[in-house]
This record gives structure tokens, C-alpha cells and sequence, in this order.
């Protein structure tokens, strides 16, 4: 199917995390009903959103205030791509404990990349760990 | 000071709390929602609470660890917390992270009223 609505993209450097946030949440949620995301697609993107954004101010810039936030976004008919970007030393993904297992299950924090995994299509962590790029595909 | 995120209604040591809030996402909401759930449940022994997800269509990381926080302080003053009306989505969430485990969840206030031991 031929796209009807221009692709959307948009990039941009976050200072603070409420207010940038809330700008790229309300930005994305008006490109993705343009482009016919349904509620469940809107629900998993959004909350992806949330998680890379926070853990980037959190825990890549270690809220820092001096150090900022790169947000990128492009949305079509097809697919919501993301890449969050902090001025951080990076991570490794892989030293994450999984927090589903029983003995990390009562731990409060460490949910916010097993929920980013979960419900995007797509999730690569760029060495050195301070670029996430995310991809929710609508399902054919 | 910040307005309040939550309503609660207490009768004896049956607490029943309701988010104002639709989204409680926000890492300094969540943690001034927390603060004010834990304010409440610190006032009473043997707490019975009931946090009712009717208005609320996202969540985030941080609110489920809130969620911990308030089911630990809660069974420390020998107390029960039960979740209800929460919607399908966020629900998946709490199976994805296996957090149903954890939290005694029941499809409507009533139930989880009557649950309670």
C-alpha cells in the first residue's frame, strides 16, 4: 500500500527529562495516530519511550545536569524507529540480570530494558552502550 | 506543594486507593505517588489495601517498583495489598515481568475486598 501520510523524523537534544519527555511522548503519539498505529502499538512504543529516555537521563548521563539527551524519531506506515542517544561511558546490555528470574523477581528496579525488549520489535544497543536504537514494525 | 495523584478512602483498616492520574509513567510522580501510598499505609496496622487501576492506561519501570516498595511495607505491618480493575494491557505487563507473582491482582474492587484473609 502506497504511504498517504509523509514519513515523520525528528531529532532532538533533551536537557530535561520531564520536559523532554513529555515533548517527544506527544510528538510521537500524533505522528503514530497519523500513520494508523493502533492503541496497543501507541501503548508499547510510548512505554519504550519512557524506559530508553529515563535510562538515559538515570543511568547514562547519571543525571547529570550539564550532559544531555539525543532523541531521534522516524515514523511511516510501517514501522516507528527510535534512537536515544546519552552522553555517557555506555553498557553492556548483557550484565543486566534478567529481573524475571525468582531470585531477581522481589527487586524493585532493573525492568526498564526487559520491558523495552519486550514489546518492540527490534532493540540493538550500539557499543560503546550509550546509543539505543529500537524498532516497533506494525505486523503484516 | 504538589497536588495529590491519588484519592484514598479509609473505613477501620480497609483502605481503598484510586489514581487521579492516567498515566503514572513520570519518575517524580511516581515517586511522590509512592510517597503518599506509603503515608497512608504507615498509619495503620494489619492494613487491608486495594489500589484500583481503573483510570490508569500506562505505566513504567518505575511505577512497578513502587508497586514493590509498597507491597514490602505493607506485609511488614503484617498487612495484605490487593490490585483490581487493571486494564488488559497493563496487565500483560505484569505477566511479562511475572510481577503477577508477586501481586494478589482481582478484576474488580469487590473481589478483591473479598479476598482479603
Amino acid at each position: 500500500m502506497a504511504n498517504s501520510v509523509k514519513a515523520f523524523r525528528c531529532e532532538h537534544t533533551l536537557r530535561d527529562l520531564r520536559e523532554g519527555l513529555e515533548h517527544v511522548h506527544q510528538e510521537a503519539e500524533a505522528a503514530l495516530a497519523a500513520h494508523g498505529f493502533d492503541d496497543g502499538a501507541k501503548f508499547a512504543i510510548r512505554l519504550a519511550i519512557e524506559e530508553a529516555v529515563v535510562n538515559a537521563f538515570r543511568h547514562g548521563n547519571r543525571s547529570d545536569p550539564k550532559k544531555s539527551v539525543h532523541f531521534r524519531a522516524y515514523i511511516d506506515d510501517t514501522r516507528a524507529s527510535f534512537e536515544v542517544e546519552d552522553e555517557g561511558p555506555g553498557f553492556d546490555p548483557a550484565t543486566i540480570p534478567d529481573p524475571t528470574e525468582d531470585e531477581n523477581l522481589e527487586i524493585p528496579s532493573g525492568r526498564g530494558v526487559m520491558l523495552i525488549k519486550a514489546y518492540m520489535t527490534e532493540v540493538e544497543y550500539v557499543p560503546p552502550g550509550n546509543l539505543l536504537r529500537m524498532t516497533y514494525r506494525k505486523p503484516a | 506543594m504538589a497536588s495529590s495523584h491519588i484519592s484514598v478512602r479509609k473505613t477501620d483498616n480497609l483502605i481503598r486507593i484510586d489514581f487521579i492520574d492516567r498515566n503514572i509513567l513520570d519518575e517524580l510522580n511516581i515517586h511522590q505517588i509512592g510517597e503518599e501510598i506509603l503515608k497512608v499505609v504507615e498509619s495503620e496496622f494489619r492494613p487491608k489495601v486495594v489500589i484500583v487501576f481503573k483510570n490508569v492506561e500506562h505505566m513504567s519501570s518505575a511505577a512497578f517498583g513502587t508497586l514493590m516498595k509498597v507491597n514490602e511495607r505493607v506485609k511488614a505491618r503484617d498487612g495484605q495489598l490487593r490490585l483490581c480493575q487493571i486494564t488488559p494491557r497493563i496487565h500483560e505487563a505484569f505477566v511479562m515481568t511475572k510481577l503477577n507473582r508477586i501481586f494478589s491482582i482481582s478484576d474488580t474492587y469487590e473481589t478483591a475486598v473479598a479476598s482479603f484473609v
